[in-house]
């Protein structure tokens, strides 16, 4: 709990001893991966690490982290994670979540904890299905998904957990991939080191029940046409040699253009630190579907107060001005008489 | 009245034991506001009291209407009491929809005051009456002494430039110092009160000229017989406050805090009758109390979870359709094994229901409301002021135990009002309990592990280890756990010892809690009353009144309804009848019966209000015929 000393530990002091029990072959192996191999460069302490899920696949994470954790119950890890943080602000709080637990039954619980700031990395797996009630679509499922519950096609339109997150007023938004553990880890130690509520969308396969959903964009074959990876600070150009940019056209709408088209000073450039969120919105919506280039990296980087330790400062203003409580004191505060 | 009644010369105020006083009128005419006030004040004069406000769910219900009826009833003494009374001896009606709504409640020949000039045609169709009442004969049966209090107050305040307009909202302080002239109470500490609570120049003066005038106009109209005085009661010495329900429970939260040396951690989303707790605790950040206004009922528990979980005393307070919400997350916390306290301050139901009225009806969601086999202990405040002893108990119990703790108080003690004998802060219960620090199991090989779940043989209590701790790192969760080292465990076996410890754990508090205990004729009664909850203040005075007419009763009341003491039953069953009052259908009767197999009747009322004294006793003499 020291702030001086900064614990040394490796990716064996960040492991519990249970066995991992997601399927062969699941995304999130990839990200358990990603996040026991930064711990130890992040200059943090097992015990002072906490990790809160809500329920889904992605919710048994927990376990598998040698730090605290509680597998709560679904939707509601950003409710108690928020408890954990605000009673807590000296430790390091993590949220597991999937788009199911924390976009449906968890919704009202995210956005607010967004809203509020609360000092939370909060981690959402993007899978587009319910996996552990075996393959029931979810709210970032495609229209005309064919799933056990929608036969015939889901007609329910998708959410973008980005512009959840974003319309939520979330202070750090990015999204990364399963398969890219360097990006991955990249992106995680950015949003651990950002103070309030750090909000990240991980694209992450369920090769059981939605295999290859985002094979069209992160596949390695591809990755390079079709990921915009936004830099901060860079003008946003992908593809082969950055040949392919992103401009914002004269009516307002973002485009993907040929560098060589519109020459390198129309790009734009990237900037996380934006006040207001819009850019990010926009870019955030480039694409519309897994078949098109898509963006990642962090969308929005601000400062912003954070919910806990504005509570704590309340505190001791409080106690400053009146002194520690009394008790003795409260209870005469509404005025007393004697019987004698 | 008739003008042969003599005026009694220098008006010497009589001496009378006690009295009922009702204050109604419309929402917006500040009747909460003058009935605290007469309650504060007749406090302070040394009166035993106790107050019964009712007030619409609507924040304004349309001005002048029966639904928009908001009153104050308080009972003073000169003698130990507990209810607010059954039937007034004095209305103060404000407008004909006051008289319309309350006037049953006046006792016969009872004295009714109104308010004549807001008897207009208007206003009684308003009301629904079809002709004045003051002009014909429905009022024959009470004493009706009318004043026009708008008009009065309106002259009292024109030399002070307050408008027609403004000086209305000065009238219900013209009622309070005519009612302060006719019970005889002291005018300063009102008038002082006045000085302080109004900022506004012109509000202050108007209130305080208005009750000056209305004290005045007692003193000089020869309307009134009598003027009374309730002498101070003989109360236990010591030094008094007059407090709510909501308020001791809050400052009982408060207290509990400090006997735990725990930080408070308060998660509430706003409801009627539960709010005002938020409310008192988010001023006390000094006792390090940290409260936060959760989005939602669900959002609100499971936040006081997780600050369980990290080491604070979690709080969480609510009414019934909350408790009905947060029933998931009360279930992880049975299942988690960490303190936790949900406080239900119960109204009328099922749904929004009554939300302004009172009821008991949720003893069976807290007590079964959860799925699975999730037992916890439940305690049921029974009156204003015992609310704070309740929340320490259940803090202390949540606190050894590391269990959710639910503890039911009711609309009624939430927002009544009693004296308060304040307890001697240094003789409050140490409740605090360690942390874990140190690992717990030490396998074969002479290696030592940390066991979440190893439990504290006597009380069969978990470790609680909190984040922070070096060495103790642990995943606590939903699934079922192994019987010791917590693991995730789906076998048989298992999840049959862990459900019969977690039962097991909850019922031996039964050995850490009062045992029942009789009062009354303890030897020979031929009834006896279980009573729990706020009804103890009408089965109090029923008891004391069927006895002293000779009939043979015993009352055993209960504050800890989950698990019950363990001799109840032996009680119960030397008595030849068992009734059991309750705001409900008959809740607590029911596990009575299951328990003991004891052929207990239950009494039962659901109208959104406390049961009357009066009820009581013919339920007692019913039960004996």
């Amino acid at each position: 709990m020291s702030d001086t000393i900064v614990p040394v530990t490796t990716k064996k002091d960040w492991t519990s001893d249970q066995e991992v029990r997601w399927c062969p072959g699941c995304g999130d192996y990839g990200i358990l991966l990603a996040v026991q191999q930064l711990m130890p460069e992040l200059g943090i302490a097992p015990e002072n690490t906490v990790f809160i899920s809500g329920i889904g696949c992605s919710s048994r994470f927990p376990y598998y982290m040698n730090t605290y954790g509680m597998h709560g119950i679904h939707g509601r890890a950003p409710a108690i994670a928020t408890g954990l943080a605000v009673a807590r602000p000296d430790l390091d709080v993590w949220v597991i979540t999937g788009d199911g637990d924390g976009l449906s039954i968890g919704g009202n619980h995210l956005i607010h904890a967004l809203r509020r700031n609360v000092n939370l990395t909060i981690l959402l797996f993007n899978n587009r299905i319910y996996g552990l009630t075996k393959g029931q679509y979810s709210p970032t499922s495609e229209i005309g998904k064919v799933t056990k519950s929608t036969p015939f096609g889901s007609v329910d339109p998708p959410f973008n957990p980005l512009s959840v997150a974003l319309g939520a007023e979330a202070s750090f938004v990015a999204r990364t991939h399963d398969l890219d553990r360097k990006h991955m880890m990249d992106i995680f130690r950015q949003a651990h080191a950002h103070r309030g509520s750090s909000f990240v969308e991980i694209f992450q396969n369920c090769n059981v029940f939605n295999d290859g959903a985002f094979d069209d964009v992160t596949s390695r074959q591809v990755r390079e046409e079709m990921m915009i990876d936004l830099r901060d600070g860079q003008p946003i150009r992908f593809g082969a040699g950055g040949h392919k940019g992103v401009v914002m056209g004269t009516d307002g709408q973002l485009r993907i253009v040929e560098v060589a088209d519109v020459g390198e000073d129309a790009i734009l450039v990237h900037d996380a630190h934006r006040d207001d969120p819009g850019l990010a919105f926009a870019l955030a919506r480039l694409s519309h579907d897994d078949h098109s280039a898509t963006t990642f990296g962090v969308f929005r980087d601000v400062d912003r107060p954070d919910y806990g330790m504005a509570v704590g400062r309340q505190l001791a203003e409080t106690s400053s001005k009146k002194g520690p409580g009394d008790l003795a004191t409260l209870l005469r505060s509404n005025g007393t008489w004697a019987v004698v | 009245m008739t003008d042969t009644v003599e005026r009694s010369a220098g008006r010497e105020p009589e001496t009378i034991t006690r009295v009922v006083v009702r204050f109604a009128g419309d929402s917006g005419d500040g009747m909460q506001l003058t009935g605290d006030r007469f309650t504060s004040v007749s406090a302070a004069f040394g009166n035993d009291l106790s107050t019964l406000p009712e007030y619409p769910a609507e924040i304004r219900a349309p001005a002048g209407t029966v639904n928009g009826v908001s009153s104050f009833q308080v009972q003073i003494s000169d003698h130990d009491i507990t209810t607010p009374g059954d039937a007034p001896s004095v209305l103060i009606a404000m407008n004909p929809a006051a008289l319309k709504a309350d006037l049953n409640r006046l006792e016969p020949h009872g004295l009714l005051i109104v308010n004549s000039d807001a008897f207009t045609e208007r206003d009684l169709a308003k009301a629904g009456y079809a002709s004045n009442p003051l002009a014909d004969e429905s009022l024959a049966g009470y004493r009706v002494v009318e004043v026009p209090m708008t008009s009065l107050t309106q002259k009292a305040t024109e030399p002070l430039g307050v408008k027609p307009r403004d000086a209305e909202r000065s009238k219900n302080f013209f009622a309070l110092g005519l009612v302060s002239w006719l019970y005889s109470r002291p005018t300063e500490p009102t008038l002082e009160w006045i000085s302080t609570r109004f900022k506004d120049d012109l509000v202050r003066v108007s209130n305080a000229t208005a009750f000056t005038a209305g004290f005045n106009f007692g003193e000089t109209t020869e309307q009134f017989e009598h003027r009374f005085v309730v002498l101070p009661a003989k109360l236990p010495p010591g030094e008094y406050t007059n407090i709510s329900g909501n308020v001791a429970l809050a400052w009982g939260l408060v207290a509990a805090g400090q006997l735990a040396k725990l930080p408070i951690f308060l998660g509430s989303y706003p409801i009627t009758p539960a709010s005002d707790i938020l409310h008192e605790l988010s001023k006390h950040k000094h006792f390090g109390v940290r409260t936060v206004q959760a989005e939602d009922e669900i959002a609100a528990v499971g936040m006081a979870l997780g600050a369980a979980f990290a080491g604070h005393l979690g709080v969480t307070t609510t009414s019934g359709p909350g408790v009905a919400l947060k029933s998931e997350t009360t279930s992880l916390a049975v299942s988690l094994e960490l303190p936790l306290l949900i406080i239900d301050v119960q109204r009328g139901g099922p749904s929004t229901g009554l939300p302004t009225k009172t009821e008991a009806a949720d003893l069976n969601i807290a007590i079964y409301g959860r799925h699975g086999e999730a037992p916890l202990p439940v305690i049921a405040a029974y009156s204003p002021a015992n609310c704070f002893d309740a929340a320490i108990e259940a803090a202390r119990i949540a606190l050894k135990y590391r269990t959710p703790v639910i503890l039911l108080s009711d609309g009624y003690i939430a927002n009544g009002s009693e004296p308060w004998l304040l307890p001697d802060v240094a003789s409050l219960p140490d409740i605090s309990v360690p942390f874990a620090t140190e690992m717990n199991h030490t396998n074969d090989d002479g290696t030592t592990e940390f066991w979440p779940y190893l439990r504290d043989p006597e009380t069969l209590a978990r470790p609680w280890a909190i984040p922070g701790t070096p060495h103790l790192m642990h995943r606590v969760g939903g699934l079922e756990k192994e019987d010791g080292r917590g693991d995730i465990n789906y076998t048989p076996e298992n999840h049959q010892r862990m459900v019969d410890l977690r039962a097991a754990k909850i019922a031996g508090i039964a050995y850490d809690i009062p045992p029942a205990v009789a009062v009354g004729d303890v030897d020979d009664a031929d009834v006896c009353i279980l009573g729990w909850g706020s009804t103890w203040a009408a089965i109090d005075a029923a008891v004391q009144r069927t006895r002293r007419r000779g009939l043979k009763v015993a009352w055993v009341h209960l504050t800890h309804v989950n698990p019950l003491p363990p001799n109840l039953g032996e009680v119960l069953k030397k008595y030849p009848r068992v009734i059991v009052p309750e705001l409900n259908l008959g809740q607590m009767c029911r596990i009575v019966r299951a328990n003991y197999l004891i052929d207990a009747k239950a009494v039962t009322k659901v109208q959104g209000l406390p049961f009357t004294a009066r009820e009581l006793e013919d339920a007692i003499e019913g039960a004996l015929q």
